[in-house]
C-alpha cells in the first residue's frame, strides 16, 4: 500500500448561501482545492454529500460536479453516509490513492440545507435514522441525540448545565475562523436559558443547519514534490459502523462505531490517544462530544465533561477540540462537514490558521466524523510533514 | 402515502411482531432476516407482549413537518420485558410525567393522518400501566 498525503486545501464559507447553487458551491471548493496544490487535474473525483436529491432534487453529483469543474471525462461519484459523507468520500480517495489505482483525487463534501423551511430540512435529516422504526414515530435527529443525552445525564449524575464546556469552547474558537457560521462567544448563562430544541437539548447544545462545501486533493506520497501545496501526511482513514437505529444497540452510551473506527485507525497510524495534539470531532450535538471523547480512548465511560475540565480542551489545553470552531460554530453543512475538518486539521498543521486558534508544537491531528447516530464513523489521522 | 409500506408493517405495527432464532433463541424487533446474535437465518415470527419500562425519553419542540401539528409530543425508548429495546411514542401521560423507569404498556393509537384526504396511519404507542 502506498503513502498517501493531502496536497490541497479548498472551503467556501459555510453559510445560508441562497445565491449559490449546489454545483457552484462544489465547484468553488474543489478547484480552490486544485489551485492550492497546483494541480491541472485529477483522475478522480469523490463527491460527499447526504442530501442533494431531497433538498436541490438533484443527484447524480459526480458527473455534474465533474462537468462543471471543467473536468471533462474524469470519472466522478457520489459517496453517501449521511453526516459522515464527507470523510466518507476522503476513506474513498485514499483507498484508490493507496491502492495505486489512482495517483491524484479530488475530493469535496458539499451541501445545501437551507433551500426549504427548517421543519422540511428536519424531516430530510431524519432519514439518517431507521424510517421504519425510528422516524415514523415522530423522532427527529435531535431527538434521538436527546434520548442519549437523557440518559447519560440519569446514569452518570451530571447536571444539564455541565455540558456547556463543549459548545461555549467551540464559539470561542469560530470568532477566528473567516469560513464559520458563527463568530461569537457564548456564555453558560445564555447557554442555561437557551430554548429546548429536543428535551433536554437546546439550541445551543445543537449545530446549525447550514449550507458550504470543503475539498481536499489526495495524492500519493511519492508524489509530493510535483505539486506546489503544502503536503500533510494522512496516517489513517478508517471507518466503523453500528446499527442503524439507536434502540438496536445494547448501551447505547457506548459508540461502537466510534471504538472500531479509532481502534483501526490507532494501529494503521501506530499511535495512541495521548500521541493525539488535537482533535475535531463530531459535535453536532453537545453530547455526542462527550460520547465521542470517552469511544475515542480520552476520557473514562461517564467522564468526559471532568475530562474536558481538567485537561483543558481550549486552544492552549492539553486536548484542544474542534479548533476551526467545530460543527457548533462553523455550522453543519453535513455532507460536507468532514471535508471541512480534515481542511481545518490539514490548516493546523500547516500553521496557516488565525494565530489566536494555532496549536503550538503540533504534530499529529485527529479528525472523526460520524454518521447518523453513530452508525458509521470515520476517524482521519494526520501528520505534519516537516 | 406509500401504502404497500404501511400494509407490510402492519403486524410489527399493530402486533408488536418480531422474531425469534430457533438456533439461539435470540429474539428481535424489528424482524431481522439474519439473527444478529448467532448469524441463523433460521427464525420464526415472535410476538412482543408490549410490556416495558422507560430506558430514555424525550419531548420534542421542533418536529418534522409531518408531526408539526402535535409538537410538542413525547417520544421514548423502551426496555420491552423480552429484552428488547424500541422507539415509541407516549400517549395518556403529560411529557413532565414520564420517568426513565416506570413500567409502561403499549397500545395501539393514530401516528398521523396523510392530509384531510388521506389514509391514517396507526400503530404503538406506550402509557403509563395504572395500578388496578
Amino acid at each position: 500500500m502506498r503513502k498517501v498525503a493531502i496536497i490541497g486545501l479548498g472551503q467556501t464559507p459555510v453559510r445560508e448561501h441562497w445565491e449559490s447553487n449546489l454545483r457552484d458551491l462544489a465547484v468553488t471548493a474543489l478547484r480552490d482545492a486544485m489551485d492550492d496544490a497546483g494541480v491541472e487535474t485529477v483522475d478522480g473525483v469523490c463527491v460527499g454529500n447526504m442530501l442533494s436529491g431531497a433538498l436541490s432534487e438533484q443527484e447524480h453529483l459526480g458527473s455534474l460536479v465533474v462537468d462543471y469543474a471543467g473536468l471533462d471525462g474524469v470519472e466522478g461519484m457520489k459517496i453517501e453516509a449521511a453526516c459522515g459523507s464527507g470523510a466518507a468520500a476522503i476513506r474513498m480517495a485514499v483507498k484508490a490513492v493507496s491502492s495505486g489505482l489512482m495517483d491524484t483525487v479530488g475530493v469535496v463534501g458539499v451541501e445545501k440545507l437551507t433551500e426549504y423551511s427548517g421543519k422540511f430540512s428536519t424531516a430530510a435529516l431524519a432519514t439518517a435514522a431507521d424510517a421504519d422504526y425510528e422516524t415514523t414515530m415522530g423522532l427527529s435527529f435531535v431527538g434521538i441525540n436527546a434520548l442519549l443525552m437523557r440518559r447519560y445525564l440519569h446514569e452518570y449524575k451530571f447536571n444539564k448545565s455541565d455540558f456547556s464546556v463543549f459548545p461555549v469552547n467551540a464559539h470561542k474558537n469560530s470568532v477566528h475562523n473567516p469560513n464559520a457560521m458563527f463568530r461569537y462567544e457564548i456564555t453558560d448563562a445564555q447557554y442555561a436559558k437557551s430554548k429546548l430544541i429536543a428535551d433536554p437539548i437546546n439550541l445551543l447544545d445543537s449545530s446549525p443547519i447550514a449550507d458550504g462545501a470543503a475539498a481536499v486533493i489526495v495524492c500519493a506520497m511519492e508524489n509530493v514534490s510535483q505539486f506546489k501545496g503544502k503536503p500533510v501526511s494522512i496516517l489513517a482513514c478508517e471507518v466503523g459502523t453500528d446499527t442503524l437505529a439507536l434502540d438496536n444497540r445494547q448501551d447505547p452510551l457506548w459508540l461502537k462505531g466510534v471504538e472500531r473506527s479509532v481502534k483501526k485507525a490507532y494501529y494503521l497510524a501506530d499511535i495512541k490517544p495521548k500521541d493525539v495534539d488535537f482533535f475535531e470531532l463530531h459535535d453536532a450535538f453537545s453530547i455526542i462530544t462527550a460520547l465521542s471523547l470517552e469511544a475515542s480512548g480520552f476520557a473514562e465511560k461517564g467522564q468526559a465533561i471532568k475530562f474536558a475540565n481538567k485537561t483543558d480542551i481550549s486552544v492552549k489545553g492539553g486536548l484542544p477540540l474542534t479548533t476551526g470552531g467545530g460543527l457548533k460554530g462553523r455550522g453543519h453543512p453535513v455532507g460536507a462537514t468532514g471535508v471541512y475538518q480534515v481542511v481545518e486539521a490539514a490548516k493546523q498543521l500547516r500553521g496557516d490558521v488565525a494565530k489566536e486558534v494555532q496549536v503550538e508544537n503540533n504534530n499529529i491531528a485527529m479528525t472523526q466524523n460520524i454518521g447518523g447516530s453513530g452508525a458509521t464513523v470515520i476517524t482521519t489521522i494526520l501528520k505534519r510533514i516537516v | 402515502m406509500d401504502i404497500p409500506r404501511y400494509w407490510r408493517l402492519k403486524n410489527q405495527r399493530y402486533r408488536l411482531q418480531g422474531k425469534k432464532c430457533l438456533d439461539c433463541g435470540n429474539l428481535s424487533f424489528p424482524p431481522r432476516l439474519v439473527c444478529p446474535k448467532c448469524k441463523s437465518r433460521n427464525c420464526e415470527k415472535h410476538y412482543f407482549k408490549g410490556l416495558g419500562t422507560v430506558y430514555s425519553h424525550t419531548t420534542i419542540y421542533q418536529a418534522p413537518d409531518r408531526f408539526d401539528h402535535i409538537a410538542p409530543y413525547s417520544v421514548g425508548l423502551i426496555d420491552l420485558e423480552e429484552g428488547v429495546r424500541i422507539t415509541a411514542q407516549f400517549t395518556d401521560v403529560l411529557p413532565a410525567d414520564i420517568e426513565i423507569g416506570m413500567k409502561v404498556e403499549m397500545v395501539v393509537r393514530q401516528i398521523y393522518e396523510d392530509g384531510p384526504k388521506g389514509p391514517i396511519l396507526y400503530g404503538y404507542k406506550f402509557r403509563p400501566i395504572i395500578a388496578a
